[in-house]
């Protein structure tokens, strides 16, 4: 199918009312999960994933709820700016860097400057991001429909290669979370042989006084991704929130009128190039699986100054550095959603959900989506551009509203979020087994993340262990047994060496440092 | 933070070790599988069922060993901060918002979802956020309406009752 009629075709169907108005909506819930600080958009598709049923029972198509969920995704985007300028406390890790400058205009007095010129740097952003999805995403699912389970395979290993080479936390502690999330995903029966496994039928065999202590067959259905997501994200994000803000924030007013608003627009060509940057850097940045928004703004706003001829301006409120990250995590969020909708790898947690999401509406993820069901992603394409357009002029339509949201006091909001959490995971799965075991992980990803243990490969792999398990299992099956088979094929093998050197970088960046700290022989 | 770091790198270990001995358990129908018999590769080549699991877990197990080193040589953050893992302040608040959320749990298998939230939302609401009464009831009231009129109306996913099944009776002839 023609990219340009197709891409009509979807925006038109993206804009039948139901699909509008879930849009709307979605940009508007994203909008505030973005600028509540504590939560970001992988807590609000998280938390409103099992809602979506709802929404799939009633269009009866999976289209409508995946563009409700992306537009929740893009409106977080340009919702962290909000909290960032505002407050001074970023409202998802993806607007750390609107902070940097984003706070000294505000303390300045021109909050709306600032806002405005994040919700334009957004907007450019995400249709530089939009023009290079729709022209890439095609031909790289044709490449990928040849892709057989070694390839796949390796795939799976880069993203995860990524994350330890690129990641930027601790490694142990990386590998920990990923080993974990991986052995979690086994839980339940095992697909190729059949067989139960990791059920702890009687949990503490070792002690036999216990026996029958403890009711586990809710183990023997495995672990669900949304519990672990929810857990994560909806618990224990939220308990880690309210310990490391304390509850106690300063919000600086705006004072946004029309006339401010259009003063702010003309001012705009000056943040330019920060705009550029950020929106081309953060789309590729954002296809790195472990990369992702966070890291593609806080690069866009590095490179910005880098390139900058008054480097001391930044960080005292030049409005470049709030153009760029805002800039870069849309772009990123939309360069997250490629290989996620092409390769079927979700490149962040939250496309991580959306995957998820899809796998419980019945979709196929991978690269026969784009061929098999172009009623699906069509329309969805089509939907990034008119939630993108819907996000812009609710984002400046709105601020006041935003910025009197803001003010609502975290005890109401947090006990909201964990009724949430809880009737949200009971819903998806109608069992409490489910809704005991997101607590647990909830209260032990809090525990962890005091540590620093990375947690986001955990979800990442809960989701990716279920289709990396067999590809490796039936690769080997093909091969007898050896592992030759991911390193000679054209495709994987390449995959397979650059995934080999990202692990082996941290080592190789160890040794380099070693050995200049060592004293010359 | 140090004692801490410790303390999780051990118990990561020993959960490594028990999701191993796990993993090498073959089916309970057939108990000439001896365990870990099934962690490596049958006749065929084929890897078993308990494969990945158990090597993934030895992962586990080493980087959690790893951990204990980058602990012991200071390397890690966590192992050099002297700023306690939980100070007065996080112990509360786990206390109150952990405990308060097991206990949530626990009425909503005894009273239903719709009192557990009613509950919950008085808790949190008036002892922990400290907010004026009519504020509390007002948001511990019109939450479970909404979500009545939500999940067991509109959505038709009847959630539990527990005890107070017979409330609920009226509701049901009226709307459902």
């Amino acid at each position: 199918m023609d990219i340009i009629p197709a891409l009509i075709d979807g925006i038109y169907q993206a804009l039948a009312p139901i699909n509008l108005a879930l849009c709307v909506i979605g940009v508007i819930v994203g909008l505030f999960v973005g600028a509540m600080p504590g939560l970001g958009s992988v807590n609000g598709v998280a938390i409103l994933l099992p809602f979506t049923f709802v929404i799939q029972d009633i269009t009866g198509t999976a289209t409508s709820p995946m563009i409700f969920l992306a537009a929740i995704y893009y409106g977080a985007m340009y919702g962290g700016a909000i909290s960032s300028i505002t407050l001074g406390i970023p409202g998802a890790s993806t607007a750390v860097a609107t902070t940097f400058d984003g706070r000294p205009l505000a303390l300045k007095g021109k909050a709306e400057l600032a806002l405005v010129t994040a919700a334009i740097a957004s907007f450019i952003g995400a249709t530089v991001a939009n023009v290079f999805f729709t022209a890439f995403a095609p031909p790289l699912a044709t490449v990928a429909l040849k892709f057989g389970n070694p390839e796949i395979f390796a795939l799976m290993l880069l993203a995860f290669s990524t994350f330890i080479g690129l990641g930027g936390d601790d490694i142990p502690k990386t590998l920990i979370s990923i080993a974990l999330g991986l052995v979690l995903a086994t839980v339940g029966f095992d697909i190729i042989t059949g067989e139960p496994r990791l059920q702890f039928g009687d949990p503490f065999d070792l002690f036999p006084a216990t026996a029958g202590l403890i009711d586990t067959t809710g183990f023997s259905h495995g672990i669900r991704f949304l519990v672990l997501a929810i857990g994560v994200y909806g618990i224990g994000e939220m308990i880690w929130t309210i310990n490391s803000t304390r509850g106690e924030v300063t919000m600086t007013e705006a004072n946004v009128t029309f006339r401010s608003v259009l003063s702010a627009i003309k001012q705009f060509p000056k943040a330019m190039k920060g705009t550029m940057v950020g929106s081309f850097l953060g789309f590729f940045v954002g296809i790195l699986p472990a990369a992702g928004a966070t890291p593609g703004s806080l690069m866009a706003y590095g490179v910005t100054k880098m390139f900058s001829r008054d480097k001391e301006s930044y960080g005292k409120g030049n409005v470049n550095g709030v153009a760029a990250p805002e800039a870069a995590n849309n772009s990123a969020s939309t360069g997250a959603m490629l290989p996620m909708m092409t390769l079927g790898i979700p490149g962040s947690p939250t496309t991580a959900v959306l995957l998820a999401g899809m796998v419980i509406w019945g979709l196929q993820p991978g690269p026969l989506l784009f061929s098999e069901q172009p009623d699906f992603v069509w329309p969805l394409i089509g939907s990034f551009y008119v939630s993108n357009l819907v996000a812009v002029l609710v984002n400046l339509a709105f601020i006041p509203v935003f910025l009197w949201m803001l003010r609502m006091p975290f005890t109401i909001l947090a006990p909201m979020i964990f009724v949430l959490s809880v009737i949200g995971t009971y819903a998806a799965y109608q069992n409490m087994f489910d809704v005991w075991l997101m607590l647990l992980f909830g209260i032990g990803a809090y525990l962890l993340r005091i540590l620093d243990y990375p947690l986001a490969p955990a979800v990442l792999a809960i989701v990716l262990g279920p289709i990396a398990e067999p590809t490796m299992r039936q690769s080997l099956i093909l091969s007898d047994g050896s592992f030759s088979i991911f390193f000679t094929r054209p495709i994987s093998g390449p995959i397979m060496i650059v995934a080999v050197i990202l692990i082996l970088l941290p080592v190789l960046n160890w040794l380099r440092v070693s050995m200049r700290k060592s004293p010359p022989v | 933070m140090r004692r801490a770091e410790l303390v999780t790198a051990f118990v990561l270990a020993f959960f490594s070790m028990y999701l191993m001995w796990k993993s090498g358990e073959g089916p309970s129908w057939n108990p000439d599988i001896a365990r870990f018999d099934n962690i490596g590769f049958d006749e065929t080549g084929a890897p078993g069922s308990g494969f990945w699991p158990f090597w993934l877990s030895l992962v586990m197990l080493l980087s959690s060993i790893w951990v204990m080193v980058n602990w012991w040589r200071r390397t890690s953050p966590p192992s050099q901060s002297d700023a306690p893992y939980m100070d007065g302040y996080s112990w509360r608040m786990l206390l109150f918002i952990g405990g308060g959320l097991f206990a949530f749990l626990g009425v909503i298998e005894w009273l239903g979802f719709y009192a557990g939230i009613f509950l919950f939302l008085i808790y949190y609401l008036r002892f922990l956020g400290k907010h004026a009464w009519r504020q509390t009831l007002l948001i511990a009231i019109l939450t479970p309406v909404f979500c009545f009129f939500f999940f067991d109306v509109a959505m038709r996913i009847v959630l539990p009752k527990g005890l107070t099944e017979p409330l609920f009776l009226p509701l049901y002839e009226l709307f459902l």
